[in-house]
């Protein structure tokens, strides 16, 4: 996948901001007007307390009571900003996610099938989950204490300075402490981290792989040689996830330290300040709280940025896919073909799946409208290469796929698609009721065209008996129902298309006999008029074939009918007299 | 019964030591507000010793600021290394138990689980483990040691703080057990997209075909949105928990400056106090906060606790069971039936024997009780009624260890493990390497010793680098390795064309002998040569016979090889 760097990764994620103009304004304000209040607040304290004469224990009553009804209309206003703040906020990283999660979606069903094959399920669903995720903590979080914390660190700051310029002197001890603690920090843990994480992952990942094969170890009696295993590993996880906390265990009482030293510092140069007569009493109190706000978010920092880090690592793997190539049609297309008579004709096709390694040589053949091209060969030998050249998932190196004698590249990729339907081996069933997996294709068909096309699928008996018939809903891909009931219903499908052209992978019968029968009459209604293209696995479909292509190592090395190629006595004759030896 | 607690025993001394040092750190930490209030009043009412009692306490202050760092820092090292010790032989004790569990068990429990059991629980342990240790003690000492001091400095003032915590702690929990619920529904609806992604991801080529894209993006967007305001409900509702908890705490405050001042006025209490008071105010409700992020550790980590506790505890399976002999046969079902969760029954009167060297064919549609057969000669089963006897022995009465050793087996879709081709055929039993080699010559994976590693020949996790008939050859060449007096092959030659399945047959028939073989499959030419051929549907026999034989008896043998017959491929 592409990779941009983090610093145009945060650019990016500037734009998405900048879509939501307002709700950042507001955020800005909420964030500004919530924390200078909490920073009015401690003056307010020390002036009610400075009302208290210390000497004599006077105090102005009045004074007190006005200040504390401040203090207090500071803090609620102050909380209700802050939750104002959150409110804002979690709408504003609501609003990008969504439409962060949306964007990734389109732009993965725009990629090609390319795409899909060199990747795996997982890895996709956890960018636009848990990556995503990550992206959406540090908006909501990050972005508002990183706010917070120069609002306050700066407010207090300069609270302290007014207060008391002498007593602030304390503060150049503390801060390069402070930075001193936590650059050692960040840059001792990140490796430690680093490693911890890797070292679970790495057990995490032996322990999956150990269990997927469990029935293996059990059946060759292999437990306890897999669990000593398991348990060099177990030992290096364990360790550095010691060593990692080991010195972890340090941080939150260094940080602590020097916190209680700056309270040790303010409170003896801040009483001896107070016993000169130099500072009120109630304006030590107020450097005290300003002092532990002021240290609080330079202990945050290093967090935060790791933070910003992981969430920027994370939209770089995001933007990677809104990066990729989509599949694009080419200029000046022609509207899409009418009246489609199923001509299919394939003229010195080349292709490779890597341009290196070319697959198919100089491949021609032609399919007239109504005939069944059959392709046989075995496992592996490159099959599906010829319906992915057809359905244009993938496009040919040279030559050229000719339909009605038209070049299919000069159509857009969508109206050639149009003119074919599918049934593929790997029946494919989605979470939806009966009636819009049939429908699936054709969103006009009616209800009488859907039963008409079960009817012939020889499916409409089953889908009555089911307990909300059509409507009942197929869950988790059609786990409820058995295989052959699967493929009836993808028959069903491509029934109610009415595509010219048929592609068909033959299901190996891994059926009872009596659901194959049903298959096979059903394929046979289907292939009714329909110029065909059979991944074919039974005899008679090859036999009765008009045209058969045998494909050897993703090379199509014969071609014929069946009589032609056995006359031949080439490839297809050695694997067609295989079977009697 | 075994707890987590069990795993702690060991370290109990080492734990309570660091416990105490935790303590005492925490204590001296507690003690800087106390002093801090002292000073400030001995100072105010003596002025003559002000410089001198200034820097003795300022002395004290900081001793107990540096017996506080050392304290916690010793103590929370002790405390990481009882969270080690204990999770590892947790995680352990934890792996070897689920790889003893019977298939039942794992049935019961779904592997998925099992993984997560093992990966985020035994996570969530570690951290409640330390968390407990470190935390644990210092947030209970602040919180009411914090109260306690407090008391001895003021009790009055106390009585507000001691009215505001049942405020703060009922409102992080009422928010908190709310959030619970709507952090499980959002959860909920991403499954929902989590699934939507996956299906979509298995159909693409039929989405593309179908040019449904459009449509697909519409239906992602009210996943998406389902998925959105959840989180936005659940985010405004955890969001309330800071402000309302900061709010009650400052609130506090003012009461106490309030109050404080009235008292002062009264001459009751020193003005002093007001600030050492407030310093408490700040530690006790940044205590009672935490207490909030604890919980949630704790409580998670408990749940992960029972979760694991829960495989730990499952009982031994399956027991011995002593059980009269049998005939002298290798292989012998007597009347077997059984059924996997108590339902339909899987198998029902399957009888049949082998003697050594011969070859038995198992035929039939998925899910027409094949490789339960199998589940029940490995014992990862035990038969509902009737017996299995190997050498004349009921396999209830023989141990896993010595049961299996006779066996060669190839499930249906094996495992390849990360390693090498020798680990992967030697699979940890210590193989000569000559048998090895043997055992893949006559598995017909010559292509091993076309690489220049040769038997050293990396293999990726799930076999991803090697063809699926590559990969059945080496999972062949695993069983036949251990010279065993059986092997099995589920449905494992599916991937070799007519000739490779040719040469396999007849080379383990050459080099292996007295193998007695058991060849599961779904394609007749696997089994036509085969002594016998047990054809099943529905888990009931439907022909036993030689090829020649069911072709004139079996009528489903019949249809089969019709509907097969012009099989030129696969």
């Amino acid at each position: 996948m592409n990779k941009i760097g983090k610093k145009a990764a945060l650019f990016r994620l500037f734009k998405y901001f900048l879509q939501y103009k307002r709700l950042v304004a507001g955020a800005l304000f909420f964030a500004i007007v919530g924390n200078v209040l909490a920073l009015v607040a401690p003056v307010l304290s020390a002036n009610a307390i400075n009302a208290i004469d210390t000497k004599t224990g006077a105090v102005d009553m009045n004074l007190v009571i006005g200040y504390c009804i401040a203090m207090a209309a500071c803090y609620v206003f102050s909380s209700a900003f802050t939750y104002a703040l959150t409110y804002v906020m979690t709408r504003l990283s609501r609003n990008i996610t969504r439409r962060m999660r949306e964007e990734v979606f389109d732009k993965l069903l725009s990629l090609p099938v390319s795409f899909y094959d060199a990747r795996l399920a997982g890895d996709v669903i956890n960018r636009l989950t848990y990556d995503i995720d990550t992206v959406n903590a540090s908006l909501s979080n990050d972005i508002i204490q990183i706010a917070t914390s120069i609002i306050t660190v700066f407010g207090s700051l300069i609270s302290m300075l007014l207060l008391s310029p002498l007593l602030s002197c304390v503060f150049i001890v503390i801060v390069p402490l402070t930075i001193l603690v936590t650059v050692q920090r960040s840059r001792v843990m990140r490796p430690l981290f680093r490693k911890r994480s890797g070292k679970l992952g790495e057990l995490n990942g032996y322990s999956e792989e150990m269990l997927s094969g469990i029935r293996t170890i059990k059946g060759y009696g292999r437990e306890d040689e897999i669990s000593e295993r398991y348990e060099q590993r177990n030992e290096n996880a364990a360790q550095a996830y010691y060593d990692a906390d080991y010195y972890g265990s340090k941080v939150g009482p260094t940080v602590n330290f020097i916190n209680n030293l700056s309270t040790v510092f303010i409170s003896v140069f801040g009483g001896y300040l107070f016993l000169q007569g130099r500072m009120q009493l109630g304006y030590v109190s107020a450097f005290l709280q300003y002092s532990r706000k002021f240290t609080g978010p330079i202990n945050e920092f290093a967090n935060i940025i790791s933070e910003i880090q992981s969430a920027l690592a994370a939209a770089e793997r995001l933007f990677g896919i809104l990066d990729e190539e989509p599949e694009k049609d080419g200029s000046d297309l022609l509207p899409a073909p009418k009246n489609v008579r199923g001509d299919v004709e394939f003229r010195g096709v080349d292709f490779g799946y890597d341009a290196a390694k070319p697959v198919l040589k100089d491949v021609s053949f032609r399919a007239e409208p109504g005939k069944t091209v059959a392709i046989v060969g075995p496992t592996g030998a490159g099959k599906t290469t010829i319906v992915n050249l057809l359905m244009r998932f993938y496009d040919v190196n040279g030559g050229g796929i000719y339909l009605d004698g038209v070049e299919t590249r000069r159509y857009a990729r969508g109206d050639l698609r149009g003119q074919f339907t599918m049934v593929l081996q790997d029946t494919w069933l989605f979470e939806g009721t009966v009636r819009e997996n049939i429908a699936y294709g054709s969103e006009c068909a009616t209800d009488a065209e859907i039963e008409e096309a079960a009817k012939a699928a020889n499916v409409h008996e089953f889908i009555l008996s089911l307990p909300q018939g059509y409507e009942t809903r197929l869950t988790d891909g059609g786990s409820n129902l058995s295989k052959g009931q699967k493929q009836l219903l993808t028959i069903a499908r491509a029934m109610v298309s009415r595509a010219k052209i048929l592609i068909l992978d033959e299901a190996t019968s891994n059926v009872d006999t009596r659901t194959e029968i049903l298959v096979q009459n059903a394929t046979q209604k289907l292939m009714e008029g329909k110029t065909c293209f059979v991944i074919a696995h039974r005899l008679s479909t090859i036999v009765h074939a008009d045209l058969i292509l045998v494909v050897r190592a993703g090379n199509v090395v014969e071609s014929g009918t069946h009589a032609q190629l056995l006359e031949r006595n080439g490839f297809y004759a050695s694997l067609y007299n295989a079977q009697f030896q | 019964m075994v707890r987590i607690r069990n795993y702690l025993r060991p370290n109990a001394v080492r734990m309570a030591f660091g416990l105490l040092i935790k303590a005492t750190g925490t204590v001296a930490e507690l003690l800087l507000p106390l002093l801090l209030g002292y000073m400030l009043d001995d100072s105010a009412s003596s002025p003559v010793k002000d410089v001198k009692t200034l820097l003795l306490f300022g002395g004290l202050m900081l001793l107990f600021a540096f017996v506080a760092l050392y304290g916690n820092i010793i103590a929370n090292r002790m405390a990481s290394r009882v969270a080690r010790e204990a999770t590892q032989k947790l995680r352990g004790d934890l792996f070897s138990k689920t790889l003893s569990l019977s298939a039942r068990q794992i049935d019961a429990c779904t592997l998925p689980t099992l993984v997560s059991r093992l990966s985020t629980d035994t996570y969530n342990v570690h951290n409640m483990l330390g968390m407990m240790q470190r935390l644990g003690v210092r947030v209970p000492i602040f919180l009411f040691g914090g109260l306690a001091f407090a008391f001895a400095l003021e009790p009055v003032l106390t009585l507000i703080l001691v009215a505001v915590l049942p405020f703060m702690l009922a409102a992080v929990l009422f928010i908190a057990s709310r959030g619970t619920r709507l952090y499980a529904k959002l959860q909920g609806s991403v499954d929902g997209m989590v699934r939507k992604i996956r299906d979509d991801y298995a159909g693409v080529r039929v989405i593309k075909a179908l040019s449904r894209t459009e449509y697909e993006s519409k239906s992602f967007k009210e996943v998406a949105g389902q998925v959105a305001k959840d989180e936005m409900s659940a985010g405004i509702w955890t969001g309330m928990s800071n402000p309302i908890v900061t709010l009650l705490l400052n609130l506090g405050m003012v009461a106490v400056v309030l109050v404080g001042a009235f008292r002062v006025q009264a001459g009751v209490m020193s003005a002093g106090k007001i600030v050492a008071f407030v310093s408490y105010f700040t530690l006790i409700l940044n205590a009672a906060m935490t207490v909030s992020r604890l919980f949630v550790t704790l409580s998670k980590g408990a749940a992960s606790g029972r979760r694991i506790c829960e495989i730990l505890n499952l009982p031994e399976e399956p027991l011995l069971l002593s059980a009269p002999e049998g005939g002298s046969a290798r292989v012998e079902f007597d009347d077997v039936s059984f059924s996997y969760g108590g339902g339909k029954p899987a198998l029902e009167h399957i009888s049949f024997s082998l003697k050594k060297g011969e070859r038995l064919g198992i035929l039939g549609a998925t899910g027409s009780g094949k490789s339960t057969i199998l589940q029940l000669l490995l014992r990862f089963y035990d038969a509902g009624s009737g017996a299995v006897y190997i050498d004349g022995e009921n396999v209830t009465q023989i141990p896993a260890e010595r049961l299996r050793e006779k066996f060669g087996i190839v499930f249906q879709n094996d495992f390849i493990m990360a390693g090498t081709v020798y680990e992967n055929v030697d699979f940890c039993r210590g193989i000569a390497e000559e048998e090895v080699v043997r055992a893949l010559r006559a598995a017909q994976a010559e292509f091993v010793f076309e690489r220049e590693e040769g038997l050293q020949f990396p293999l990726a996790a799930h076999g991803v680098n090697l063809s699926g008939g590559q990969k059945q050859r080496i999972l062949i060449a695993r069983a036949l390795a251990g010279s065993p007096a059986v092997l099995i092959l589920d449905d494992s030659s599916s991937a070799l064309d007519y000739r490779t399945d040719a040469a396999l047959r007849t080379a383990i028939a050459r080099e292996y002998p007295d193998l007695t073989s058991i060849f599961i499959a779904q394609r007749i030419s696997t089994v036509q040569n085969c002594d016998r051929i047990l054809v099943l549907e529905n888990g009931r026999e439907v022909g036993l016979g030689t090829h020649a034989e069911l072709m004139e008896t079996c009528a489903v043998y019949r249809d089969i090889a019709r509907s097969q017959g012009g099989e030129v491929c696969e």
